[in-house]
C-alpha cells in the first residue's frame, strides 16, 4: 500500500503567502507573480458572473470552479503557441487563459455551438461532457504532433471522479505504449458531484495510478499557482524532448456545487467549516498575501485591477447578450461535410413549415 | 481510343488489403490501427503484408481496448491523419461504442466545423461461420441510428475496394463491414488502381417485374440464389438490389424499382425489430406508397442474440425462407 508521503505534496507558495520553496525564489519575478494573480482574478470574477448569469436566468445550467483558479491558470499559463488543450466542462479559466475568449465562454453555457469554437489558430477542444473520453484524444492529437515530428504537446483536464473510467487508463496506457507527448492534469477536488475521493478509489493518491504504466507523475498543490505553473512546464518540456507523458495530480478544493442544478450542502462540510479552510487553501488570498509581503503590489494595484477585469467581463457578457440570433442552418449543416439526403429533406421541410424564415 | 484496365483476380478480403495498400501508398496521412494487424496481418489477414510494407509506424498493433483505438484514432484524425481502425470482429465494438457516438460523429457539429473526424471503423461482421457467441453479430442498425455517421457494407471484391477507397477519402467518419461469411467465398476482377464506389449508391443486380428483393453482405449471394430459384420454379423474376450502404440509404434506386414491380422483400441477417429493413420499408412507404400491390416482406434473423453456431442455420435467412416470402407477396 502506498500513503500519501510515497507522493509528496509540492509546494512553492505555501497558505500564508511564504515561500517555502527557496531555490525557486529567483523564478518568481514580480512580473510572473502579477501575471499569474491577474489571471486568477479573471477566472474567479468570470466564475462569480457565471453564477449569478445562471440565477438571473440569461444563460442555462453553469458550471462552476471558484477555488480551481490556480490548477486551472498554473498549467494553462504553462502552454505555448500551437500546443493543444482538451477542457473538461469546468475548465474556463484554463482556456480562457490559452486564449479562448470570455464571450464564447458565455455562449456556451447559453447553449451556443459558437461556444464550442476556439479562436482561429488556437487549438483548444471544445468540452466533452463524457467523463474521460477526451483523454484518449489528447492522446491521439499528441501522438499525431510525434509523428508529424513536431515538438508541440497536449494538456488534457479531468477530475478525480475520471480515473474510475477505463478511458483514464486506455489513455494512460496508450500514451505510455507510444511514448505520446502528452500531459494528463487532474484536479483532485475530493468529490465526483456526491461521491467522496474515499468512496472513488482505494488508492491513497491519484499519481500512483501513473506506476502501473512505468510513467512519470508528480502531486502538487493545486491552490499553489506557481508548483502547478513549474511543474506543469516540467512536464510539457518532457513531453517536447520525446520523454513521454506525465500524470499531475492538483490536489485542490472547489468551494461551490459541481453545476448550479445541483445542492452539495447534502454531501459537504457546512458553511462555517468551509470558510476557516478557505482562509488556508485560497489561492488568490496566498498571492495577494506574498504580494503584500514583497512589497510587489499595495491596495491601489489590487483595486485597479479589480476594476479593469470587472469592465471586460461586463462586455464579454454584453457581447454574449448581443450575439446574433441562433442560426437554425447550424442544426443541419455541420453534421456532415456535405449533408445526406434525409438531413437535407429533414432541412427544407422545417423551413418551409417555418415560412423560410429564421425566428 | 479504348483504355485497358489492368485487373487481378481477388477475394473480397484480399480485395481490402489493396484497397489499404492503394492507400496507404498513395496518402502519408493514412495509418492503421488495431488489435494483431501489425505482424501477424490481423486475424483474418487483412493487412497481411502491410506491415513489411510501410512499418510499424503506419500499421500499428495498438493495446487490446476498442475505446482506446477509436479514442486515440479520433484525435489523430482531426490532427490531421486518416486513421482506418480494424475491430478484430464487429462484435467487440461495443467497449468502443462511446467514443463513436458521444465524440467521432459530434466533433464537426459542435465546433461548427473548425474540427472533422475522418476515420473509418472496419469491422468483419456476420454468422455463418461457426465463430464462438458474440463474433457473429450484425448490429448495423445501432449505428444506421447514430447521426454523423455513414454505414458501409461491400458483399463482393469490387466493391468492398472501391468503397474502402470512399470510405476512407471521406471526410466524415465511416463504418465499413466487411461480411466474414463472403471474405473467401470467391474471387472476382478488381483493378489494379485506384478507383471509387460511391458511398449512398445501391446496386441494381438484376432486372426484373413482379418483386424488389433487397440484401447486404452475405445475404446478398444467398438473395440471388433465391430470386433465381423463383425465377425458375415459380416463374417470378426479381429486380435484385444490393443496398451497399445502410446510411444513407439509396432512395432513387430503392424507389424506382418498388414503383415498377409493386413488391418487395427485404433481407438481412440483423435482428427484424429496429432492423435497417424497418427503415427501408418507412422510405418505400414515403416514396412509393401508391404503387404498392402487397404488404413489405422482410426475412431477417430472430428477436434473439445470434446463437452458438449449432443453431446459427436456424437462426439465419436461408434461400427457402426468402423465396416463401417472394410467393408470399407475389401471390398476395
Amino acid at each position: 500500500m502506498k500513503d500519501e508521503s510515497f507522493f509528496p505534496i509540492q509546494q512553492i507558495v505555501n497558505g500564508e503567502g511564504k515561500l517555502v520553496e527557496k531555490s525557486f525564489e529567483g523564478s518568481l519575478t514580480d512580473e510572473l507573480v502579477k501575471v499569474m494573480y491577474e489571471k486568477m482574478l479573471r477566472a474567479r470574477l468570470f466564475d462569480r458572473k457565471g453564477v449569478n448569469l445562471q440565477r438571473q436566468g440569461r444563460i442555462g445550467t453553469y458550471v462552476p470552479f471558484e477555488g480551481q483558479e490556480a490548477a486551472q491558470i498554473g498549467s494553462a499559463s504553462a502552454l505555448e503557441e500551437g500546443d493543444w488543450m482538451f477542457p473538461t466542462y469546468r475548465d474556463h479559466g484554463a482556456t480562457m487563459t490559452y486564449g479562448q475568449s470570455l464571450s464564447r465562454i458565455f455562449l456556451y453555457w447559453k447553449g451556443r455551438y459558437e461556444g464550442g469554437v476556439p479562436p482561429e489558430g488556437k487549438h483548444i477542444f471544445p468540452p466533452a461532457v463524457p467523463i474521460a473520453s477526451q483523454l484518449l484524444h489528447a492522446t491521439g492529437a499528441a501522438w499525431a504532433e510525434k509523428k508529424k515530428g513536431s515538438d508541440r504537446a497536449a494538456i488534457v483536464y479531468f477530475g478525480d471522479g475520471a480515473t474510475s473510467e477505463g478511458d483514464f487508463h486506455e489513455g494512460m496506457n496508450f500514451a505510455s505504449v507510444f511514448d505520446v507527448p502528452v500531459v494528463f492534469f487532474n484536479q483532485n477536488n475530493g468529490f465526483a458531484i456526491s461521491v467522496p475521493m474515499s468512496r472513488q478509489m482505494k488508492s491513497k493518491t491519484i499519481a500512483q495510478k501513473a506506476l502501473a504504466y512505468d510513467m512519470e507523475s508528480v502531486r502538487v498543490d493545486g491552490n499553489d499557482v506557481f508548483a502547478v505553473y513549474f511543474e506543469t512546464k516540467k512536464a510539457l518540456e518532457r513531453a517536447r524532448q520525446g520523454n513521454g507523458p506525465t500524470l499531475i495530480e492538483a490536489v485542490t478544493w472547489r468551494y461551490g456545487a459541481h453545476t448550479t442544478s445541483d445542492d452539495p450542502s447534502k454531501y459537504r462540510d457546512n458553511d462555517k467549516e468551509n470558510e476557516v479552510r478557505r482562509e488556508k487553501a485560497d489561492p488568490l488570498l496566498r498571492v495577494e498575501r506574498y504580494m503584500k509581503a514583497n512589497g510587489i503590489a499595495d491596495d491601489g494595484w489590487f483595486n485597479n485591477l479589480e476594476k479593469a477585469l470587472a469592465e471586460e467581463i461586463e462586455k464579454a457578457v454584453s457581447d454574449m447578450e448581443s450575439y446574433p440570433n441562433v442560426d437554425v442552418n447550424d442544426l443541419f449543416d455541420h453534421v456532415f461535410e456535405h449533408p445526406t439526403w434525409t438531413i437535407e429533406q429533414q432541412k427544407q421541410t422545417y423551413l418551409a413549415a417555418k415560412g423560410g424564415k429564421d425566428e | 481510343m479504348t483504355t485497358t484496365v489492368k485487373t487481378k483476380k481477388l477475394s473480397l478480403v484480399q480485395a481490402v488489403t489493396d484497397g489499404l495498400r492503394t492507400m496507404l501508398a498513395e496518402h502519408e496521412d493514412v495509418v492503421l490501427l488495431g488489435q494483431d494487424i501489425g505482424k501477424n496481418g490481423g486475424v483474418f489477414r487483412a493487412t497481411e503484408g502491410l506491415f513489411e510494407q510501410f512499418g510499424e509506424d503506419r500499421v500499428i498493433d495498438t493495446p487490446l481496448a476498442e475505446s482506446g483505438m477509436i479514442g486515440t484514432s479520433i484525435g489523430l484524425a482531426m490532427n490531421g491523419f486518416r486513421p482506418v481502425v480494424e475491430m478484430q470482429f464487429f462484435g467487440f465494438i461495443y467497449p468502443g461504442f462511446n467514443q463513436l457516438v458521444t465524440h467521432a460523429t459530434r466533433i464537426r457539429a459542435r465546433t461548427l466545423g473548425r474540427y472533422h473526424v475522418p476515420m473509418v471503423i472496419r469491422a468483419p461482421y456476420g454468422a455463418g461461420v461457426r465463430a464462438p457467441e458474440i463474433h457473429s453479430d450484425s448490429m448495423e442498425a445501432l449505428f444506421t441510428h447514430v447521426p454523423g455517421l455513414k454505414v458501409v457494407v461491400p458483399s463482393n471484391p469490387y466493391d468492398a475496394k472501391g468503397l474502402l477507397i470512399a470510405a476512407i477519402e471521406d471526410p466524415d467518419p465511416v463504418l465499413f463491414l466487411e461480411p466474414m461469411k463472403v471474405y473467401r467465398a470467391g474471387r472476382a476482377e478488381v483493378p489494379e488502381t485506384k478507383y471509387t464506389v460511391e458511398i449512398g449508391k445501391a446496386e441494381k443486380l438484376s432486372e426484373g417485374e413482379d418483386v424488389t428483393v433487397l440484401a447486404w453482405g452475405a445475404m446478398v449471394p444467398t438473395m440471388k440464389k433465391a430470386a433465381k430459384n423463383a425465377e425458375k420454379a415459380l416463374g417470378i423474376s426479381c429486380d435484385v438490389i444490393d443496398v451497399r450502404t445502410l446510411y444513407p440509404l439509396d432512395k432513387e434506386t430503392i424507389s424506382e424499382s418498388v414503383q415498377k414491380t409493386g413488391r418487395v422483400v427485404i433481407v438481412h441477417e440483423a435482428h427484424e425489430t429496429g432492423g435497417v429493413s424497418g427503415e427501408i420499408a418507412s422510405l418505400i412507404n414515403d416514396t412509393s406508397f401508391l404503387y404498392l400491390r402487397s404488404p413489405i416482406a422482410r426475412v431477417t434473423g430472430f428477436d434473439t442474440p445470434v446463437p452458438v453456431f449449432s443453431l446459427e442455420n436456424d437462426y439465419l435467412p436461408n434461400e427457402q425462407k426468402i423465396e416463401r416470402a417472394i410467393e408470399k407477396v407475389v401471390r398476395f
